[in-house]
């Protein structure tokens, strides 16, 4: 090789490197999209598999947001533009999907998947590129524990879920205080760690536990699992699940003529009409479940977005999904964030995601170093005459309804 | 844990297993007919259970008064797939590409199920899937027990069908030798196109009391196919009697476990009783050659 064609060769090698050190310093700012044109917000969602049916919930939440947002001017004066990928409810299909939205589709921003496992999955892939992931359904601990500072849930932590529930058995008189009650959960991030506070503060309180069970959550015959918590025959039962498993355990329990004085799930009793056609609407009565928002819930921005659902989607208030709110927050969190830096930088974005506050339509929001909405309050909801009715803990722990419902709340539960 | 737990466990699994048995029949006769491993057949389950969920919900039929028109049109789009996509592949590696093709098919049948009724989670009503019957202390589950009668009757018509009819022996005379049953003027596409039917026709019933005990979606075939493989490998594949008392036992095994140990250990120590009789007996409980005996 002679002297001119190795330095040419040489100079070369250094041109590729120095043009791959820029794009690499591009990248790891984050926010690879145009300057001009919509806003591209890259989402990956569970639109088939075990978390179809919050998935679909959530593309409803965003698509909603979408169509809010381009309709008052959009973002930074942009319209924006959703791309949503199918991860098929899969850990590792959802961790592919952000790696090819942000490296190859090179979007502006990512809003976050369904669920606690899924986030946890997709997280570090996000993080690895400097992006703001702001999600509505990752509040299980174990996301918040990972030591990433870009991760932040615009709901409520889950982990405290059920400590109003729990906190309100334990604070009845001792002579109508279940005595007993039954554990189930699906060995899942966002479900497990609800049990198991709730356990701790029943059991201090004297509530012994006489079945608790983790099963897999790829099971699919629930019965001998139903099976030991009506042998067991507890006063109240606490189940961590979704749709498919809870309905399935109320499935059971009405063929086996099995009545506790209250149950109560992590989720599902909240994915309206459809948990009411699952179950069925009579079965439905007394059933309780965790949540932060419901459809009268007076934050700024929420009758507006029901009133969108309704035109969009038919149907009544009550048959929509707590996930679509939860979508739903995560736009509204990142407009206000990008809108008060006045540009895309993920940097600058998360900076300012960590120590604003912001108004969503589940309430205000605000995130701790972790990533956490310090801001969140749990509600528990109880099914009554078809409707699901917010509760709020008072002073002296009792679960009182909140305005402007006036009905108390029904213990025990009826027969089914 | 008590006695009648466990009493309660064994009887639970084998009204369940009597239901997978419905499914995984048909799975097997396939495979014993055809030498192909249908992996479309969990999805065709749920097209079952969607067929008797829509004739319910829009025409207001009983799902079990609704098998008369569902398992014919299953047979019929069975026949339809087999004609479209098991006939045109090679001789040569055609287990091998069966599952590819199957699995297209699954993949399509989904597709479908997606477009037409969403991913939403549904399930099939009627009075007898609340209502149970209440003997000697147990809460017996009226559609668990219609279901285990209904895995009877049709295994048992399928039993006489295979074992005491023309074309059961065309069947059989298929699956001991399928270039033998050739030679002596067997019509193997005919023989093939009415085994993937009568396969597709036992899912109707299988995915109707599936529908009835699960919520279900498009996507719920691919929790279904890998549990039914399972049971026809360990009731020797061909065989529609080792499918039943493999599923009846499989059921068992895990209910029992359940509630002996944990949930957790159920498919566990399913699999462990899986791999101690393969290691016995390679072709599975009632593998190809007790099948031949029969």
């Amino acid at each position: 090789m002679s002297t001119r064609r190795a330095l040419t060769c040489s100079l070369s090698t250094l041109t590729t490197l120095a043009l791959i050190g820029l794009c690499g310093a591009c990248s790891s700012s984050g926010g690879g999209g145009s300057t001009t044109g919509p806003i591209k917000i890259g989402i990956s969602l569970s639109l088939t598999g075990d978390f179809s049916a919050d998935g679909l919930a959530f593309q409803q939440g965003y698509e909603l947001w979408a169509k809010a947002v381009n309709a008052s001017g959009g973002i930074l004066g942009r319209q924006v533009s959703l791309d949503i990928v199918n991860d098929a409810s899969s850990p590792v299909q959802v961790a592919t999907n952000y790696q090819k939205l942000i490296s190859v589709d090179h979007v502006d921003l990512v809003f976050g998947p369904f669920s606690t496992s899924l986030t946890e999955a997709s997280s570090q892939v996000v993080a690895r590129y400097g992006y703001a992931f702001v999600e509505g359904a990752g509040g299980g601990p174990s996301v918040f524990t990972r030591g990433l500072h870009d991760v932040f849930d615009v709901s409520l932590p889950v982990a405290n879920n059920l400590v109003s529930f729990a906190k309100w058995i334990a604070a009845m008189p001792a002579s109508s205080r279940p005595a007993t009650a039954a554990y189930a959960t699906e060995d899942d991030p966002f479900t497990a760690p609800q049990l198991q506070i709730a356990r701790g503060i029943l059991e201090k309180a004297g509530v012994r536990t006489v079945y608790n069970q983790t099963y897999p959550s790829e099971t699919t015959d629930y019965g001998p699992i139903a099976t030991g918590m009506i042998s067991a025959k507890a006063d109240i039962v606490l189940v961590g699940t979704l749709l498919p498993d809870v309905t399935a355990f109320i499935k059971q329990f009405v063929q086996q003529n099995y009545n506790p004085e209250a149950q109560i799930a992590t989720a599902g009793p909240d994915q309206g009409s459809q948990f009411i056609q699952n179950v069925g609407a009579n079965h439905t009565q007394g059933i309780m479940v965790p949540n932060e928002w419901y459809p009268t819930d007076p934050a700024p921005g929420n009758a507006a977005m029901v009133a969108a659902y309704l035109a969009k989607y038919g149907g009544t208030a009550q048959d929509i999904s707590a996930d679509v709110a939860e979508a739903y927050s995560v736009g509204e969190v990142t407009a206000q964030a990008v809108t008060a830096d006045g540009n895309l930088n993920q940097t600058q974005l998360v900076a300012e995601l960590h120590k604003g506050t912001f108004q969503t339509v589940q309430g205000p929001a605000a995130f701790d170093s972790t990533g956490q909405n310090v801001k969140a309050f749990a509600y528990i909801f109880q099914w009554q005459n078809g409707a699901l009715v917010p509760f709020s803990p008072n002073a002296a722990q009792t679960l009182e309804p909140v305005a402007p419902a006036t009905a108390p709340i029904i213990f025990p539960k009826p027969a089914w | 844990m008590n006695g009648s737990e466990l009493a309660k466990a064994v009887i639970d699994g084998v009204l369940t297993g009597g239901v997978y048995a419905l499914m995984a029949a048909g799975l097997t006769l396939i495979f014993g007919v055809m030498e192909i491993i249908n992996i479309a057949q969990g999805v065709m389950v749920i097209l079952g259970a969607y067929l008797s969920y829509t004739l319910q919900v829009h025409a207001g039929i009983d799902p079990f008064l609704g098998l008369f028109i569902t398992i014919p049109v299953m047979f019929l789009i069975g026949v339809a797939i087999e004609w479209g996509f098991i006939r045109r592949l090679a001789t040569r590696d055609r287990t091998a590409l069966s599952i590819l093709a199957t699995f297209a098919v699954a993949i399509v049948i989904e597709g479908l199920l997606t477009q037409f009724y969403s991913a939403d989670l549904r399930t099939i009503d009627a009075w007898y899937v609340d209502r149970s019957w209440h003997v000697l202390g147990f809460y017996l589950p009226y559609i668990y027990l219609f279901g285990f009668a209904l895995a009877v009757v049709l295994l048992g018509a399928l039993y006489l069908f295979v074992y005491r009819t023309r074309t059961g022996y065309s069947i059989r005379a298929s699956m001991q030798n399928r270039t033998g049953a050739e030679l002596i003027g067997i019509d193997i596409n005919r023989v093939s196109a009415i085994t993937f039917g009568i396969g597709s026709a036992a899912t109707a019933a299988g995915g109707m009391v599936y529908g009835a005990t699960n919520t279900f979606n498009p996507d719920s075939g691919y929790d279904l196919i890998s549990r039914l493989l399972v049971i026809v490998v360990l009731g020797g594949l061909g065989s529609i009697g080792g499918a039943l008392v493999a599923a009846v036992l499989a059921l068992v095994i895990e209910d029992v476990t359940a509630v002996l140990w944990s949930p957790v250990w159920s498919s566990t120590m399913f699999f462990a009783v899986l791999v101690l009789v393969l290691l016995f007996r390679p072709t599975g409980l009632f593998g190809q050659r007790a099948v031949r005996a029969q």
